[in-house]
């Protein structure tokens, strides 16, 4: 056994574990951060958008220095069919501004960054190191972690939770269930390199202007999902991620899909004689606010994917990973400054900080929609994706049909596939999911 | 778009840097003389094809290419099917980019 004690051992290094971990160093706590990749960043894998507001709470002057792709001027939402997408677009020169809110990251390189930040900020960082339990008292409580080093059994008064999506030791500590297949996707990407000015041509952007692409449609077969194209500036991420039950009733492959999004005709052009660099693949928490597992207890709280708190409606992970990574550490820091016990009780006051912040209030606002969504996944990513293009064909191509029979036949095409009742029945669930 | 389209998985992996841990697989296929509908849902579901079924039609797992993503834990690991852990440190796919 290590005889060093800490404050708080903080398990994984992502934006959660990162965060929690700075957070807690940059107030004088003895902090030790565990990571099983070679260094921060080599096991995580994310689209992946950056928002500003989160990281300035924690490193106001990042931009000066971190690694950051290009900041997002434009926004694009595709419903697909097999031939066509429809789209709604949004592009203002508002987000060309001094202080971006958007930007695009690389990961691997962006965790690397913020690791130094925490090393800086006094904290020790142990990477290559495999936590495989939680060490625990005769009475349950947490007291530290066992490693896969020699003596690898570590003590600290807390133990932050910052493990990911698909974390083991919580659920083998029985302190939270294993993720259900109905409660996560499965998203695979991959890293397509082009010249930059290629880039820029393709999207329509001036320098390090940025755009995203989120695609919805025929592309996930029926199946709930999404796809997603962001520009970074010597290449692309393309991937798309569907629910892992759906994957496992249809018996759909993962790379079946990527490479039938790849080759639809709006998308093949934007990648067009790139050349592939990576190819990975991530869970994401879906199961939304009715899926946040206990989030603290005697001697430990769960942060980030870890705890689920992802908005899937709104694509946001990432910073909710790094506010209650910044949350939970202020509560223990408060805890430790009255020192107090790091008991279920006293470490609540995690649980009520996060509450009364944008995490939970957003999650509870969404909270029936991934029912709804998962439920009637034909009709929300199938059957309308392809009512609505037909109905823009329509609409569009001239060939002497008068304009009233184009309108009925249109509305008929609705009404048959999902009759009234649906129809209404869809949009008043719709509305109410979304209220 | 209707048509499948052929992929080659092996072609996907070779762009990923790995560590290999030899002789220490960190995912265990339990013995089995059918496989369970879980077992054969990761037959199709890994997205690294990590899982292929064997010439007496068990399901068995090469955990070379693993990309430790953990879909099969979610499907196969309550049911007691497969053991999941994850690699030891250092081990296991190295991200370039993530």
């Amino acid at each position: 056994m290590i005889e060093e004690r800490f404050d708080a051992i903080v398990v994984g290094a992502g934006m959660a574990g990162n965060a929690a971990a700075l957070t807690m160093a940059q107030r004088g706590m003895k902090v030790l951060q565990l990571e099983r990749g070679e260094y921060s960043g080599s096991k995580n894998v994310q689209g992946a958008i950056l928002y500003a507001d989160m990281l300035e709470k924690l490193i106001p002057d990042f931009r000066e220095e971190a690694p950051l792709e290009r900041h997002l001027v434009e926004q694009r939402f595709w419903m697909l069919d097999d031939k066509s997408h429809v789209g709604l677009h949004y592009k203002s020169d508002d987000f060309n501004e001094e202080k971006p809110n958007r930007y695009t990251i690389i990961r691997a390189q962006f965790d690397k960054w913020f690791s130094s930040k925490v090393k800086e900020a006094g904290a020790t960082v142990l990477c290559e190191t495999t936590v495989t339990e939680l060490a625990q008292d005769a009475y349950g409580k947490v007291i530290g972690v066992k490693t896969d080093r020699r003596d690898g059994e570590i003590h600290a008064d807390v133990v932050v939770l910052a493990e990911g999506v698909n974390g083991l030791l919580g659920t083998r500590a029985g302190l939270r269930e294993r993720p259900k297949p109905e409660n996560v996707a499965l998203a695979v990407k991959e890293m397509h390199f082009l010249p930059r000015e290629t880039i820029e041509a393709r999207f329509n952007l001036k320098g390090d202007e940025g755009a995203v692409i989120e695609a919805a449609g025929t592309i996930s077969r029926g199946m709930t999902g999404m796809g997603f194209i962001y520009s970074n500036k010597e290449c692309i991420s393309l991937g798309i991620g569907c629910l892992v039950s759906d994957f496992q009733k249809t018996g759909e492959t993962p790379y079946g899909l990527l490479e039938r999004f790849k080759q639809h005709p709006s998308v093949a052009p934007l990648i067009e004689g790139s050349e592939v660099k990576e190819y990975s693949a991530h869970l994401i928490p879906e199961g939304g606010y009715n899926a946040i597992p206990q989030l603290c207890g005697d001697g430990w709280v769960v942060v980030g994917d870890a705890a689920q708190l992802n908005n899937a409606i709104h694509r946001e992970g990432s910073n909710l990973a790094m506010t209650s990574g910044r949350i939970a550490a202020e509560a223990i820091f408060q805890v430790k400054s009255r020192r107090d016990p790091m008991t279920k009780e006293n470490l609540a006051l995690y649980k009520k900080m996060l509450e009364e912040s944008f995490v939970i209030k957003d999650l509870k606002k969404y909270k029936d929609m991934p029912a709804l969504l998962h439920n009637q996944s034909q009709n929300f990513f199938l059957t309308y994706p392809q009512l609505v293009s037909k109905a823009m064909q329509n609409f569009v191509r001239v060939d002497g049909t008068p304009k009233k029979e184009k309108e009925s036949s249109m509305l008929r095409s609705f009404v048959s596939a999902r009759s009234w009742t649906g129809l209404f029945g869809d949009a008043f669930k719709f509305a109410r999911a979304w209220r | 778009m209707s048509t499948e389209v052929a992929v080659r998985v092996e072609d996907k992996l070779f762009y990923n840097r790995y560590q290999v841990d030899p002789g220490r697989a960190h995912i265990k296929v339990r013995p089995h003389t059918t496989p369970s509908p879980q077992l054969k849902a990761l037959l199709k579901a890994c997205p690294a094809r990590c899982y292929e079924l064997n010439d007496s039609g068990q399901v068995e797992i090469t955990v070379d290419g693993c990309i430790e993503c953990g879909t099969c834990r979610v499907i196969g690991e309550a049911s007691g099917d497969i053991e999941w852990s994850y690699p030891r440190g250092g081990y296991g796919v190295l991200f370039k980019f993530g």
